[in-house]
């Protein structure tokens, strides 16, 4: 079968004469990959660049002919990160976790990561305009300030980090519950979440709300991740997802306390099996050294005293918080093995796979250039077993993976990998190779008719570490796992047009200057700051 | 006439975005909400510039054209073997990206202003991370704010008003009431004092008892602020307490309060000249605040044992969050030293002090920061931007700058476009060319532009851009 590519678009056909052929045959083509969630630039992911320069020093990158220099490891400088993305044929990534007041640093750095199409999510859970609005039941209003919050920072999705906790962070607090008030602002997690949910659906927005849960990391969370999904379920439209639970392998914890802990992964699986509203992405554990930060200020801190390790915290002003602790996950340790179990559990058990998708929450579970071996693991029995062998034995013990058979095939793959990210986003160009896509492709130099990756999943590995080719928008720029055109991406950022937006008078500009320490024309950020500006208009229902 | 609003300062790390300007035929005429500091600036900064690029031929600096002395800069670098590329903190984050890559280019050295004020900051932090905010999370919620070894009111004029102690937050109020009143009792002190003296004709004031107990507002469930210095300062007077430390003993008192706050004893009776009394009381105030804040300034990042003095802050603080929350913050002084930080680390991976000459970002500084590598003499050429080495660095590494071969980009004339053989006068970034900079918390902000420069000034992204076309195109013909 051939694809053929006009313009940076799939299109039916070319003249053959006169078009550039790729000769793709005994290999696998894919659409380029998606990742739904990873942290690659803004305040806090360079804020782990400046706190960790032993991370870098022996993964470096020269300069080359057509690429800029850069360092690697778990916190790549930007230009790293768009050529190791392209390497593995991926063309979009998102990035999920942005200080609305900070959002111009996530832009510059954005625009300078190379090779990819990307998109970034505002952190909105624990703004004060939100909480407000939703305590006075004021959703028409919240839903204007929410649109104009997305166009102020050229965000992509409604992104909420421990409801309710970060605000009670600013005071060194959290939260326990979906129904613990948050101090002074009288409004629960629960309302939180139900109220952007609505939101959401009043703007049209083309992704869910994205949700890293509360008490995300602590044992027993398990119990928190199901109220929260079962919290929406009268609000979703039937088959249609209303929530993204992001890396789940962090809120699928059971047990009372670490001694205690193992998986929980069953019971979410089952739940989300049982219903249409939800979707999932990982959060796999690597075996490795990595950087974590979350904008879950109280979570970062109980890790910083659960490791002795290095602590950073960054609270930002009337929206929310940051923090970063270097972190090793260890095979020889329960915790974190039985943490590399159940994202595995989750991936395998979860029928569906446009429901789960792959990701390490890069770098929190470890790196995002981990991901082949994650393949491996997803399309191998052998592979899961070989690295059980050599995990904690009370993990292994504890482990439902040698219970479970379920081998992914190529199919499946390229649903966790892209087809189901891009479906879940409402990036409908992405993600697919039909006529109208965006000609993001990737090819790997691996032959699904004569390769069983369950057995040969090294093989399979291998390819999906470097691709064959990385056509992106239509062009070549990756062959052999080698960067061969240097491209820069688009932003996408959502346009909500609403009937009502928020009026800018001079009431709304006190009420700026009293909330934050900036002018209320400094804040948002005109279109032309980005590089490349993809909006995406959207009609909202107010 | 035009009123120009909401315009940020290019001056102090502050970075205050509400300056209104008042402009009359590409003339600033009026400043308004600007410290003195600020409206200077906005005021008389074209006085002394340079209006056309410089050559140094047969040893005298000459006007040329621009192209001329981008020829030349650019046939400086490219000969080099080992340049430096230095300054950064007053220009916008656009020209620092392009500064990277042209350093990345010719295969030399980059290296920002933090590497004389808060490079030991960096590096503290790179040992123990650090605990802190933007200033609006400080405006709404602490009450208990600490200067230590920085002087705002002279260096960060509005800070205070701004962000701390006279600002209107959700949870805070603003403490200037106290603080008026305050004034009322020193001034009447100082008075009584003069007074006294006449009269008496000797210093009734002159050795006071030293007190043993915090003053009484210490203890008020309100807004506080305490100064930490060698010296009284007009910050130190507007505070609500002023710890004096003896000079050179920060360490010290930093380390008896992280042991006091451990409940541990201190069996001295005082630290650093301070009383153990009042630490103790003064450690009670600060586990019993809602949200503390130490501000820190270069007086500890400059005074002996560097590194040790901001490691026991940020331990202290750190500490301190087991009881409740405390923060930290460095006060960077030039506007966008933080984002030269900012910049550098995302495309490289470190903050300062970068060496590109194997191709790719190396960081180690003593070895690959420039004042190290300038006494030790092995730069073979520099491009100085928006900085005065040759006034600020100590004398070998400056001697050592100007035997060879030197670019100054600047808007101003200072010792070093003096000393330059290339010079290219830009336009003043925040009022004739716009761009990026980052406040000291790391909020980032525009740069606006106001008026249009002299036709001979460009901006210093575009000079640097075009000194990077003209390297590579040598650099192609080379080969
Ligand atoms: S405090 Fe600093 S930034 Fe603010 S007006 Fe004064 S000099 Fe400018
Ligand atoms: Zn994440």
């Amino acid at each position: 079968m051939d694809i053929a590519i006009k313009d940076g678009k799939i299109v039916e056909k070319v003249d053959e004469k006169k078009a550039e052929v790729v000769d793709a045959s005994r290999m696998i083509v894919m659409p380029g990959g998606v990742d739904i969630h990873c942290h690659i630039a803004g305040a806090e992911v360079n804020s782990g660049r400046i706190l960790r320069p032993e991370d870098h020093f022996k993964d470096v990158e020269a300069k080359t002919a057509l690429t800029r220099s850069g360092v690697g490891y778990s916190i790549p400088s930007t230009f790293t990160t768009g050529y190791r993305y392209s390497r593995m044929g991926y063309t979009t990534v998102m990035n999920p976790s942005m200080p609305p007041l900070e959002a111009r640093h996530t832009h510059e750095e954005l625009d300078d990561t190379p090779m990819v199409d990307k998109a970034t999510y505002p952190l909105l859970g624990d703004w004060w305009f939100v909480l407000e609005h939703l305590r006075d039941g004021l959703l028409e209003e919240c839903a204007a300030h929410v649109a104009w919050m997305m166009s102020a920072t050229k965000g992509y999705a409604i992104k909420i980090v421990n409801p309710g906790g970060l605000e009670a962070w600013g005071f060194g607090r959290n939260v326990k519950n979906l129904d613990d008030p948050v101090r002074y602002f009288n409004i629960t997690p629960r309302e939180i979440l139900r109220g952007l949910c609505r939101v959401n659906k009043l703007l049209n927005m083309p992704h869910t709300i994205h949700v890293h849960t509360n008490n995300l990391g602590q044992p027993g969370n398990y119990l928190t991740t199901l109220e929260t999904m079962k919290c929406v379920e009268d609000l979703a439209e039937e088959g249609h997802p209303a929530i993204h639970i992001t890396h789940c392998q962090f809120s699928a914890f059971k047990g009372s306390d670490w001694g205690t802990m193992s998986s929980g992964a069953e019971e979410i699986a089952k739940y989300v099996n049982h219903h249409s509203h939800v979707t999932l992405d990982m959060g796999q554990v690597i075996f490795t050294d990595t950087t974590t930060m979350t904008a879950d200020g109280p979570f970062q801190y109980g890790l910083y005293q659960l490791s002795g390790n290095k602590w950073v915290n960054h609270d930002v002003e009337t929206e929310t918080s940051a923090g970063i602790v270097p972190f090793r996950y260890k095979r020889k340790s329960a915790v974190h093995a039985t943490q590399w179990s159940i994202a595995l559990e989750l991936a395998l058990l979860i029928k569906d796979p446009w429901k789960i998708y792959m990701t390490t929450d890069h770098p929190n579970g470890g790196p995002f250039t981990a991901y082949p071996h994650i393949i491996a693991w997803l399309m191998s029995g052998v592979a899961r077993k070989k690295t059980m062998s050599k995990i904690s034995k009370r993990a292994r013990r504890k482990s439902l993976l040698p219970s479970i058979a379920r081998e992914l095939g190529f199919y499946e793959i390229a649903i966790v990998t892209r087809a189901g990210q891009a479906k879940a986003l409402g990036l409908k160009q992405k993600g697919h190779l039909g006529v109208g896509a965006d000609a993001d492709v990737a090819v790997y130099d691996i032959n699904p008719e004569l390769v069983d990756p369950s057995k040969k999943y090294k093989t399979a590995r291998r390819a999906f570490k470097r691709a064959a080719y990385t056509i992106k928008g239509g062009e070549i720029v990756v062959k052999d796992g080698q960067i061969v055109r240097p491209v820069f991406g688009k932003t996408f950022w959502v346009d909500v047009k609403t009937s009502l937006p928020i009026e800018v008078n001079d009431d709304i500009k006190r009420k700026f200057r009293e909330y934050w320490t900036v002018e209320y024309e400094n804040y948002p950020i005109p279109d032309r700051f980005l590089h490349v500006p993809a909006p995406i208009p959207v009609k909202a229902e107010v | 006439m035009t009123v120009v609003t909401g315009v940020t300062c290019p001056v102090c790390g502050t970075f205050c975005d509400d300056i209104e300007l008042v402009v009359k035929d590409n003339v600033i005429t009026d400043v308004r909400n600007a410290c003195a500091m600020g409206a200077a600036k906005f005021l008389n900064y074209s006085t002394h510039r340079n209006l056309r690029p410089l050559v140094r031929k047969n040893g005298e600096l000459v006007e040329a054209s621009i192209d001329e002395a981008v020829k030349r800069a650019a046939e400086i670098l490219v000969d080099a073997t080992y340049p430096i590329l230095y300054g950064w903190s007053n220009t916008s984050c656009e020209a620092i990206r392009v500064g990277v890559e042209l350093t990345e280019e010719v295969g030399g050295v980059i290296d920002n202003t933090s590497t004389v004020c808060h490079g030991p900051s960096v590096l503290s932090i790179q040992d123990v991370g650090i605990a802190s905010c933007t200033l609006g999370q400080l405006r709404h919620r602490a009450d208990l704010i600490f200067y230590w070894a920085s002087n705002p009111w002279s260096a960060h004029p509005r800070h205070i008003e701004r962000y701390t102690m006279f600002s209107e937050g959700r949870f805070q109020k603003s403490a200037w009431r106290g603080y008026l009143s305050r004034l009322g009792g020193i001034m009447s002190r100082k008075r009584l004092r003069r007074a006294a003296n006449l009269v008496l004709r000797r210093d009734v004031f002159a050795t006071p008892e030293v007190e043993r107990r915090l003053p009484y507002s210490m203890f008020q469930k309100k807004r506080k602020m305490v100064v930490v210095d060698v010296r009284n300062t007009r910050t130190a007077e507007a505070a609500d307490y002023f710890l004096q430390v003896e000079p050179n003993k920060d360490y010290e008192l930093l380390q008896a309060f992280r042991m006091l706050i451990r409940d541990e004893e201190l069996d001295v009776s005082e630290v650093a000249g301070v009383p153990v009394e009042i630490l103790e009381e003064v450690a009670d105030v600060m586990v019993g605040c809602e949200l503390g804040i130490l501000f820190f300034g270069v007086g500890l990042t400059m005074s002996e044992g560097k590194l040790r003095n901001v490691d026991a802050a940020l331990n202290l603080t750190r500490d301190l969050n087991s009881h409740t929350k405390f923060l930290i913050m460095p006060m960077r002084g030039h506007f966008n030293v933080t984002g030269a930080d900012v910049v550098f680390a995302w495309q490289t991976g470190y903050p300062y002090a970068i060496d590109f000459s194997h191709g790719y970002p190396r960081y180690n500084p003593g070895e690959t920061s420039v004042i190290d590598i300038l006494c030790r003499d092995e730069a073979d050429a520099s491009l100085i931007i928006a900085s005065d080495p040759v006034a600020h660095f100590p004398q070998k590494a400056a001697q050592n700058l100007v035997k060879k071969p030197l670019i100054a980009i600047d808007p101003e004339v200072t010792p070093t476009t003096l000393m330059a053989d290339v010079v290219f006068p830009s336009a003043f970034v925040g009022i004739e060319a716009h761009g990026t900079a980052y406040r000291m918390d790391h909020v980032p902000l525009p740069l606006k532009k106001i008026v249009e420069p002299p036709k001979t000034c460009l901006p210093d992204t575009e000079i640097l851009q075009r000194i990077l076309h003209k390297v590579r195109k040598l650099r192609r013909e080379q080969n």
